[in-house]
């Protein structure tokens, strides 16, 4: 019996339906908005040390046996995808305290978070592929109703093309799962992919990886279909877009990840090889889009589509040293992203605006605020020794060792054009004197306000330094979950209790 | 908007609404092994409310209900997850059906019976939310014209 593989799915739904029944009142749904995501990190924190002391926890939900029912599984990836979504949800709703309106929060805000943070701590732990989809659904309904929280006109239209391009994504996750489940006539993942592995029509499972590498690229926001991301990520509360930022492309990235390893790694010179031509466009595209934004939460945008660019790219090469780096660049991503989004938010709290014609003076007047912006944002170039610099090493040496030159040499400029554009925000927003024609700013954050603003962000910070300064465990845990992932038989025989023939 | 207060709807309403919910109640507890359960019997119980405010109005049926609908589906949700956890004390997974006999009327009480009176109080909570925010939103534009 071991709980806690099931604890982070059931705990933020409960929130979500406790936060419900307390709609009146409002200091009651903040105090559960708290306690829950702080509850879901605890037990996230559990379930990571029991995978890494006992390997794979797997739990048959209602005790149906596997591949009948549906498996929970939670390996290395899917246990540390499920501690980040607790550090980020615990972090986001301190934050949302000081920085979501009360106009927001009748709306339904809390609820919404708990759902969406059920939806996402689920995809990172079902073993069964259609379960994913529901979990995907789930995450999506919960994310659009955030998104246009407040309606305002450019919330529609960022979330017009984000709903139509995600309802695509899954309209093709849907079919390619009927397709699977029509020629293994399973939808556990394990078995799935010990079925996969005795099929001989090569070219139809092809077919189903290049529909998966699609949809969840969509969700993902690879090249050539991210344009969603850009156009609606900076629409919503500030503390929205973070979680936003943090977590949802990275369950299409987890996704990749889990379907790429385990179901479809039968051809990899096919699969592998496209991927890393996505990994490469999607990359160079995404900071390319950045350097010409002058909007804070949109040059940040463009960057989360550059940053997949090399999870993916981690994937693609296909090699242990580069399914490492990969993982280790989502951990860190993850965190980083998140926090600059933060800081975006308290400056919008300052100042009132996230243009960056309109910002400035921000070092004179907030220098701790300056600080915690470079540690990330440098993290974020890959400077040493954040915890940018070594994801980026490895997954580099990765590419070197892979003798993928081209793409290895992309990643480097990619490095230096994102350091391009941290040193814009920071130039604009911080260094330069205040604009003449600036708004008038809002009212100051109270005292009690100002801590929670800067709670989040500095614990963020301190994981950031942590990850770069003491990385030798946090290496350590993503050499062990690649080593799972370049395993699948481990999975398959976690999963379905049988000892795997290869 | 209809026009509410027709003699026939009104008298049909108020003897139509305890069948209806009768019958819900009835699909409810069937479900388990029969066709029924609580989706469909959540269904039908709205029905009966939406029954009764064709035929009164909003205000009327929001005074009837007493409870607002939001709380049904908060309500409803919670029982759902509660309906997981007590095959936890069993030592078995999530959701695994627990049964007890309660032994003075012979009746089978089950996790999945609190899990389907969750999905029929989600059920009517929604529905009547939607429908609520329809009939009033419609009223509202009567009253500026």
């Amino acid at each position: 019996m071991n709980p806690e593989v099931a604890l982070p799915i059931l705990i933020p739904l409960f929130s979500g339906a406790l936060s419900l029944l307390f709609w009146r009142l409002r200091s009651m749904q903040r105090l559960v908005a708290v306690a829950g995501t702080a509850a879901l990190l605890i037990t996230s924190l559990w379930l990571l040390a029991s995978v890494s002391r006992d390997g794979i926890q797997v739990m048959h939900m209602g005790n149906w046996p596997a591949p009948f029912g549906i498996s929970l599984v939670a390996d290395l990836l899917g246990a540390i995808m499920v501690v980040l979504t607790g550090i980020i949800g615990f972090a986001v709703a301190l934050f949302s305290l000081a920085t979501v309106g009360r106009g927001h929060e009748a709306f339904g805000y809390f609820p919404l978070m708990h759902l969406l943070l059920a939806g996402v701590a689920g995809a990172f732990l079902t073993g069964d592929i259609f379960n994913l989809y529901v979990w995907f659904e789930v995450m999506l309904v919960a994310s659009f109703a955030l998104l246009i929280l407040g309606s305002e006109k450019a919330q529609m239209e960022g979330a017009i093309k984000y709903v139509a391009l995600n309802l695509l994504s899954s309209v093709i996750f849907l079919s390619a799962v009927g397709l699977l489940y029509g020629l293994v006539g399973t939808l556990n993942m394990a078995d799935i992919a010990q079925r996969l592995g005795q099929l001989e029509e090569g070219g139809l499972v092809d077919v189903l990886a290049m529909m998966f590498m699609v949809a969840f690229g969509i969700k993902a926001a690879a090249f050539p279909l991210f344009f969603w991301l850009p156009a609606s990520y900076h629409t919503p509360p500030v503390a929205v877009s973070a979680l936003f930022a943090g977590l949802l492309t990275k369950v299409g990235v987890y996704a990749l990840y889990r379907v790429f390893t385990l179901i479809f790694n039968q051809s990899p010179d096919y699969t592998h090889e496209i991927l890393l031509w996505g990994a490469g466009l999607t990359m160079l595209t995404g900071v390319l889009g950045a350097a010409a934004q002058f909007e804070f939460r949109r040059i940040l945008s463009f960057h989360i589509v550059s940053q997949i660019g090399y999870m993916i790219l981690g994937l693609a090469l296909f090699t242990p040293l580069a399914l490492v780096g990969g993982v280790f660049y989502i951990m860190h991503h993850i965190i980083v992203k998140t926090n600059l989004f933060l800081v975006s938010g308290f400056v919008h709290r300052l100042k009132g605006s996230y243009q960056l014609k309109k910002l400035g003076g921000l070092y004179k007047s907030h220098p701790w605020l300056a600080v915690l912006f470079l540690i990330p944002a440098f993290s974020l170039a890959g400077l040493p020794p954040l915890s940018g610099f070594f994801a980026k090493f490895v997954v580099i040496r990765a590419g070197l060792e892979a003798e993928a030159y081209g793409v290895t040499f992309v990643a480097l400029l990619v490095g230096l054009l994102t350091l391009y554009s941290m040193v814009k925000i920071w130039a604009e927003a911080f260094w330069k004197a205040a604009p003449e024609d600036a708004e008038p700013a809002p009212e100051a954050p109270s005292q009690r306000e100002q801590w929670l603003l800067y709670l989040p962000i500095v614990g963020l910070a301190l994981c950031t330094l942590a990850i770069g300064l003491y990385g030798a465990p946090i290496y350590a845990l993503a050499e062990a979950s690649a080593a799972q992932l370049m395993d699948p038989g481990r999975y398959i025989e976690a999963v379905l209790g049988t000892e795997v023939t290869p | 908007m209809i026009r509410s207060g027709t003699l026939i709807l009104h008298v049909a309403a108020r003897l139509l609404m305890p069948l209806q919910l009768l019958f819900s109640v009835f699909l409810l507890l069937r479900g388990h092994d029969e066709p029924g359960g609580g989706f469909i019997a959540g269904l039908v119980a709205s029905g009966a409310f939406a029954l009764y405010l064709f035929a009164f109005g909003p205000r009327a049926t929001r005074q009837m209900l007493r409870v607002a609908p939001q709380d049904l589906i908060g309500l409803g949700l919670c029982l759902g997850v509660i309906s997981a956890l007590p095959a936890w004390w069993q030592g078995q997974p999530f959701l695994t059906a627990q049964w007890w006999t309660i032994p003075w009327i012979d009746f089978k009480f089950s996790t999945p019976l609190i899990f389907d009176i969750g999905v029929y109080l989600v059920v009517q909570g929604s529905v009547l939310i939607a429908v609520l925010a329809l009939m009033e939103g419609d009223s509202e534009e009567v009253s500026h014209d």
